[in-house]
């Protein structure tokens, strides 16, 4: 059976959980949170470090969309905002962009709601209100063409791409095959495979912005490592065979899978295409998932041969371990062992464990970053705070 | 029997090897008659599944990532000591 089902929300997305998200927009208001996360747990709480002192227009635009996508995420069926009063991400500037989600959003200004604990305590209530209200809402069978899945890798080992990415990326072509929307990002793991990528472009239009994105990813790893940029393919990965960028590349970016790259959008950025799709985004794992979850991914896949047990509020990761010794030393951070199809396990049957797994984990079931509480909220920024 | 190699996709002109391989072990995988290895592989590291003559593309994932340099025999290693960047000539 390949039923799922979701949330409807009345803009029209679907969710898969149904989250009270607490959200400061900014860091000054943190305690706030962590005050209501500990009265209200089953609320899911998103505390970060940003929300001012970055002035630069790119830094600002990242931000209001993060917050705003985050807010908009399909996941999420109502949301308490707090903000401080003075910061660049002010609730006022933020509401217009945010009006429109389709669910219950309260907001509360420490500065003009009584101080930090009288803020706490009206969020609270405003989280146990909201809780209440959405405990309502069932969930009911839902098309494939609503759903958006994310596709990561961090913590990479030389088995990544040879396992872990390889039965991720056959996940990836079911998907678009189904119906579904397909995304990653991570446009440093890109670099060096300007002509696969964009030959697989649904368009000219498409396949100059792939080159733009790759350049930039290239220049700015120049920039930033200056001499040590060759290191992007480094001895230890020629070691576990990588022979060029671009191998190393293909091994990240196979988790897409096989398809046309219908669009390549802004970090942040919500897709209006279907199939997959391209995130013109970092690739520090956190910044990255960022990204992907305000672009309304609902879930994401991520393979890790090292052991990240990252996960990230609202959004389901389920970890991929790319070997079977990670997946036994992290076995209550790992949802599956990818390291079998070196023992000899077929990949169209591990695709389909795959498969059944995701399907579940869209249907309600819990995975181990979700049971965990592993979830943390970072995001990009390209210039130094001042 | 167990498989020795994974080949990625279908258009692969080589396969990566799933442990450690000595010279003249049996390179076995699903879809392949099983044939001899030539040279010592590393685990991880890529072996021919065919000849490839000189300047002929390395395709992995289905794609090329490099090119050779070299007349690589199937069964024989293949790494930067006998293929090149088709992008950065001196990685």
């Amino acid at each position: 059976m390949n039923d799922i089902t979701g949330y409807i929300r009345k803009n029209g997305s679907v969710g898969i959980r149904n989250h009270v998200l607490i959200i400061p927009t900014v860091s000054c208001v943190n305690g706030v949170i962590n005050r209501i996360s500990r009265e209200v747990p089953e609320a899911v709480c998103a505390p970060h470090a940003h929300g001012c002192g970055r002035g630069g227009l790119r830094d600002i635009e990242i931000l209001f969309r993060i917050l705003s996508g985050l807010v908009h995420h399909p996941n999420v069926g109502g949301v308490v905002l707090i903000g401080l009063g003075c910061e660049v991400s002010n609730t006022t500037w933020l509401l217009p962009l945010i009006h429109d989600a389709g669910k219950p959003i309260e907001v509360f200004n420490v500065q003009t709601d009584g101080g930090s604990i009288e803020t706490s305590r009206k969020g609270i209530a405003a989280a146990r209100r909201m809780l209440a209200d959405i405990g309502c809402q069932s969930r009911v069978t839902v098309l494939w063409d609503k759903i958006l899945i994310a596709m990561e890798c961090g913590g990479s080992d030389a088995m990544s791409g040879v396992t872990a990415n390889v039965a991720i990326g056959a996940v990836s072509d079911w998907l678009v095959e189904k119906g579904a929307t397909v995304i990653f990002g991570e446009n440093t793991e890109m670099i060096g495979t300007t002509h696969i990528l964009t030959r697989r472009a649904k368009d000219e239009q498409v396949a100059e912005q792939i080159e733009q994105m790759i350049t930039r990813a290239e220049k700015l790893t120049q920039d930033v490592m200056g001499e040590r940029a060759s290191l992007v393919i480094s001895p230890g990965n020629m070691d576990g065979g990588m022979s060029t960028i671009a191998e190393k590349s293909m091994g990240c970016i196979f988790k897409g899978g096989t398809t046309t790259i219908n669009q390549v959008v802004d970090y942040g950025q919500a897709p209006s295409e279907h199939g997959l799709i391209l995130q013109d985004g970092p690739g520090y794992d956190g910044d990255s998932m960022a990204g992907l979850a305000a672009s309304g991914s609902q879930l994401m896949f991520f393979s890790t041969g090292r052991g990240n047990p990252v996960g990230f509020p609202a959004m389901p990761v389920i970890k991929v371990a790319s070997n079977t010794k990670i997946y036994e030393a992290m076995k209550d951070d790992m949802d599956v062992n990818s390291g079998v199809l070196v023992e000899g396990r077929p990949l169209n049957q591990l695709r389909d464990q795959m498969i059944d797994l995701m399907i579940r984990v869209i249907n309600g079931e819990n995975t181990k970053a979700e049971v965990n509480g592993m979830e943390v909220l970072t995001f990009m920024t390209v210039q130094p705070p001042f | 029997m167990k498989d020795s190699v994974l080949i990625i996709h279908p258009r692969d002109n080589v396969a990566v090897a799933l442990l450690a391989m000595n010279a003249g072990d049996t390179v076995t995988a699903n879809g392949i008659e099983p044939f001899k290895t030539l040279d010592e592989i590393p685990a991880s590291h890529k072996i021919a599944l065919r000849d490839i003559s000189i300047g002929e593309e390395i395709i992995k994932y289905g794609e090329t990532v490099a090119v050779s340099t070299q007349m690589i025999k199937k069964g024989q290693w293949v790494h930067t000591h006998n293929l090149e960047s088709k992008r950065w000539k001196n990685e």
